[in-house]
């Protein structure tokens, strides 16, 4: 596609002016996701790398997850920052394979979110207690409670205001697709929960 | 046979199989598709603001499936004249300007989320947890599939299936395992929407053909997995088995009951009466 454009004759054979590719990484890095503002898209983990391609920057995104309505902000963001910063006819790519996971949101991303008032995921890869898809291996909360079938036990989600690993969940789903809605038994506080993915 | 014979009879099956490949992607997208309309459909009316949410949450993830699924259905359409990447349908075009006949989706899908007049929770939380009881293993198998973009949706679909299977899994044990009146409803729920699981079962000419080129299995190939799986939840929940029957729906074929045109008419009113409208 960005062969034949015609609007950088000069940069299609000469390349890009040395540094622009680490500029503009450096860039994109730093855009805020729209849904929670505190990660950039960074600490997200969804920024698979940055290119050139005949002249032109090839951005390289993961989009979270596929009913995310945030990854088109997320692409026109990085389109929008890219022209302003002189890139014309810079491209975003999004790459499916290999599918993201919560497990690449950064160490600093996982502080960002606990300041932020919301919990960090536990660990996405491998079966964590509370994690396995039956439901048999995690606690129904039933009308009547019949403790013989309660097998599994949930995972410690601390919580993100006072520490406290004492905390219940409400409702698996909460304010954005991607978070559970918990709530701390020690300092009573609801809380949002990043999920696992 | 001569040579020219031979192409030609090449490149028939090529296109036999380029249709066959669009077509079982298409059958998903649209499965996909239809259940995330009817899910969307309880926005505002869930049980509780907390069903409500899950609800939508699960629309959301199927409609994002839906769109990568239709989006990929159009990109191999535009295969079919010279076998090359050309411009077939957009998604868009794909959802709102095909008619009934042109869907492909797993009748299941376009029931109505109750009989009658009112909804009803446990037909939609039985629906949801017999079709993520057949996605889990599906995506699992389309992960290696040889369309690598395929593949890719699967890879990431699957993690989606196994929280949907987990809300609806969870629910139906407590419907089935709760009140007298919440298992006998959940019980009729089951026993209505049993027998459009065997759509599934029956394998056509498509599926084959998709099959031997490793793009997708033939859903009966995951029948024992899904009934492994029905059974463990069924007995944690306390509800019977339906006994099988002898009725197979046709969705999948583009045969589809009495209630998918009204469901069409609803998704497709507003890009139909401002085509090419953006916001």
């Amino acid at each position: 596609m960005s062969a034949g454009d015609t609007e950088r004759p000069v940069a299609a054979t000469s390349g890009l002016p040395p540094g622009s590719i680490e500029e503009a990484r450096a860039l994109i890095a730093d855009i805020p996701d729209p849904e929670i503002p505190v990660l950039t898209l960074e600490d997200l983990g969804i920024l698979r790398g940055v290119h050139e391609e005949a002249g032109h920057l090839v951005v390289s995104l993961t989009p979270t997850y596929t009913g995310c309505p945030a990854t088109e902000a997320i692409r026109d963001e990085v389109e929008r920052t890219l022209a302003q910063a002189g890139h014309v006819g810079a491209q975003v790519r999004l790459t499916l394979s290999p599918p993201w996971s919560t497990d690449w949101i950064s160490a600093r991303g996982r502080r960002r979110l606990t300041d932020y008032g919301i919990a960090p995921p536990a660990c996405a890869a491998g079966d964590l207690p509370g994690q396995g898809e039956h439901p048999g291996s995690a606690q129904v909360i039933r009308f009547m409670p019949r403790a013989a079938s309660l097998s599994g036990v949930e995972a410690t989600i601390t919580c993100p205001r006072c520490a406290s690993p004492h905390t219940e969940q409400l409702s698996a789903h909460s304010s954005t697709p991607c978070k559970a809605l918990y709530r701390c038994l020690t300092c009573r506080e609801p809380f949002d929960y990043f999920k696992p993915y | 046979m001569s040579a020219a014979t031979q192409l030609s009879n090449t490149a028939v099956l090529d296109t036999q199989q380029t249709r066959a490949h669009q077509a079982v992607v298409l059958r998903l997208a649209d499965s996909c598709l239809i259940l995330a309309h009817r899910l969307s459909q309880w926005c505002g009316h869930g049980p509780m603001l907390e069903e409500d949410i899950a609800l939508t949450n699960v629309s959301l993830d199927l409609l994002g499936q839906a769109r990568l699924l239709l989006s990929h259905a159009g990109r191999i359409e535009g295969r079919f004249d010279d076998g090359k990447e050309g411009r077939g349908r957009s998604e868009d075009e794909l959802a709102y300007f095909r008619n009934e006949g042109e869907f492909l989706n797993w009748t299941m899908t376009e029931l109505p989320n109750g009989t009658g007049p009112h909804e009803d929770y446990g037909l939609t939380i039985a629906r949801n947890a017999m079709v993520a009881a057949l996605m889990i293993p599906l995506w699992e198998a389309l992960a290696s599939s040889t369309d690598p973009e395929l593949a890719a949706i699967a890879a990431k679909s699957v993690k989606e299936a196994r929280a949907h299977w987990r809300h609806a899994g969870e629910w139906l044990v407590r419907l089935g395992d709760g009140t007298e009146l919440s298992h006998a409803r959940a019980q009729a729920a089951l026993d209505r929407l049993w027998p459009y699981a065997n759509e599934w079962w029956q394998t056509d000419r498509l599926e084959q053909q998709a099959a031997d080129a490793g793009i997708a299995p033939v859903l009966a190939s995951l029948r024992p997995q899904w009934n492994e799986r029905m059974h463990a939840l069924l007995q944690e929940a306390t509800l019977k088995e339906p006994r099988a029957t002898g009725f197979i729906s046709t969705g999948k074929l583009g045969e589809h009951s009495e209630h998918l045109g009204f469901l069409l008419a609803e998704m497709q009113s507003l890009a139909r009466s401002h085509p090419g409208a953006q916001w």
